[in-house]
């Protein structure tokens, strides 16, 4: 497999982002091949978030190139939200659309983004809810459903548009403990099918057993860049060893 | 009792015509309205200077001026010649719609940020997020002043009279030509009024009721 013939899922070359005088992403280097799974692990603050939102340029980045499978990130516009089309993100505040139905959530985008017929859409938004286990809550409103049957929902919106690649922005963090494990077992099953995907979490567990690849970030830089058994037995920054003692310990 | 009975007619084609004026001017106003208040949010800078002096302009310029302008003054343009009807039109709905993009855009304001960022992230194109996510929950949101700014509308159509068109508000002016009762006159006309918004207020009761968003 070469670089030339295959390229990276998603490439980052020499990004920085500020946030006025605040250095938040710095020369961020980083290589996504498809269907790698990567976690991105680190404090709050580190810019792991924001990372993670400028990929799909919802940030936008002050210098530096983007791409994803090969393309270069356009400017807003049509060719942009062309290009988010095939990229799936997933929100720590699920972000469903408040006054339409579960299935007509997962059913919008490919509807009018894909024109695909209403009766088939709502076919594979079912199949899709199916999937993730809340079927039986397709004609219910977002607010009520419990949070990870939200959240599921959520994917199930992004998949419906069968992305290339799915980002989660902390998606298990506003959920209460015990409905965590139901939105990770989505995200596993969706990994062990070959997705690829890069998510922000502090579920270590999740790191562990279904990541490819463990990145750390601190300050705005990449400071490990490993796999998780590598990264959770012998992390080697002082930064990284740091933050494991912090979160291991309780 | 004599007063209305005496002249059914006059009350009948006065309210008739108060009443097409106010809903050709809330359709149209929605619509400019809305629009409006698109451009004001729009990422585009020219668009959104567009809308904000619209609003700058037209919500602090008195009606009866507005109406003026469009009687007297903008035949001078000699663009396309309007009756005194459709000059009623035009001027209350770009003087309403001043008001109803001001409310509007306080609707897309209490809509979550998150909302327009999912619907970025799907792929949906600024024009498709406004269409389909952030205006739906704008609207059900701002019913209240919505329909306020509405029941503003129905009685702004009395300064119609003021220029050649005979709704409910020019009733007076013939009543007192007949020498006719004004405090009876008057109170009738107010009735009439309050029969009108009666219904304005039962529609925002049914909307408020239907499209209550849970959040």
């Amino acid at each position: 497999m070469t670089a030339a013939s295959t390229p990276p899922m998603i490439r980052m070359a020499g990004v920085d982002k500020f946030f006025g005088p605040l250095h938040v992403l710095k020369d961020v280097q980083l290589e996504v091949p498809k269907g790698q799974v990567v976690v991105v692990l680190g404090p709050s603050g580190s810019g792991k978030s924001t990372l993670c939102r400028a990929i799909n340029r919802l940030e936008p980045i002050d210098s530096g190139t983007i791409e994803i499978d090969g393309q270069p990130l356009p400017a807003e516009g049509k060719e942009l939200a062309q290009l988010r089309a095939d990229v799936g993100m997933v929100f720590q505040s699920f972000n469903l659309f408040a006054h339409k139905s579960i299935v007509d959530n997962v059913m919008l985008a490919p509807v009018k983004v894909r024109k695909t017929p209403a009766a088939e859409a709502r076919k594979s938004a079912m199949a899709l809810l199916e999937r993730v286990g809340i079927a039986n809550q397709a004609d219910k409103f977002p607010a009520q459903l419990s949070g990870g049957q939200q959240q599921r929902a959520a994917i199930a919106r992004a998949l419906a548009m069968r992305p290339k690649v799915m980002l989660f922005d902390e998606p298990t963090s506003a959920l209460d403990p015990e409905m965590v494990q139901e939105v990770l077992d989505v995200m596993t099953t969706l990994a062990k099918e070959g997705m690829t995907m890069l998510v922000v979490t502090h579920e270590m567990g999740f790191a562990r057993k279904a990541a490819n690849r463990v990145i750390f970030m601190s300050d705005g830089e990449i400071v490990e860049d490993s796999t998780p058994e590598e990264f959770f037995s012998a992390p080697k920054s002082n930064r990284a060893k740091d933050f494991l003692g912090k979160i291991l310990t309780h | 009792m004599g007063v209305l009975t005496n002249n059914l007619t006059l009350f009948r084609d006065g309210f008739a015509t108060t009443l097409q004026l106010f809903l050709y001017s809330a359709v149209l106003s929605l619509l400019l309205g809305t629009f409006l208040a698109m451009l004001r949010v729009s990422p585009v800078p020219v668009f959104r200077a567009i809308g904000t002096t619209y609003v700058t302009v037209v919500r602090n310029s008195p009606l009866t001026l507005v109406f003026g302008f469009f009687v007297f003054a903008y035949p001078y343009l000699e663009i396309i010649k309007f009756d005194f009807f459709t000059s009623a039109i035009v001027a209350l709905t770009l003087y309403t719609s001043a008001f109803i993009c001001e409310v509007v855009r306080s609707g897309i304001n209490t809509v979550p940020v998150g909302q327009a960022e999912a619907s970025r992230a799907l792929g949906l194109t600024f024009p498709q997020m406004l269409g389909s996510v952030v205006l739906p929950q704008a609207l059900r949101s701002v019913v209240p002043p919505l329909v306020s700014t509405l029941i503003a509308l129905l009685k702004n159509t009395t300064i119609a009279a003021g220029f050649s068109v005979s709704e409910a508000g020019a009733i007076r002016d013939s009543l007192s030509e007949q020498g006719a009762n004004m405090l009876l006159g008057l109170t009738w006309i107010a009735f009439g009024f309050v029969v009108l918004v009666i219904p304005l207020t039962l529609l925002q009761r049914v909307l408020e009721k239907r499209w209550s968003v849970a959040r």
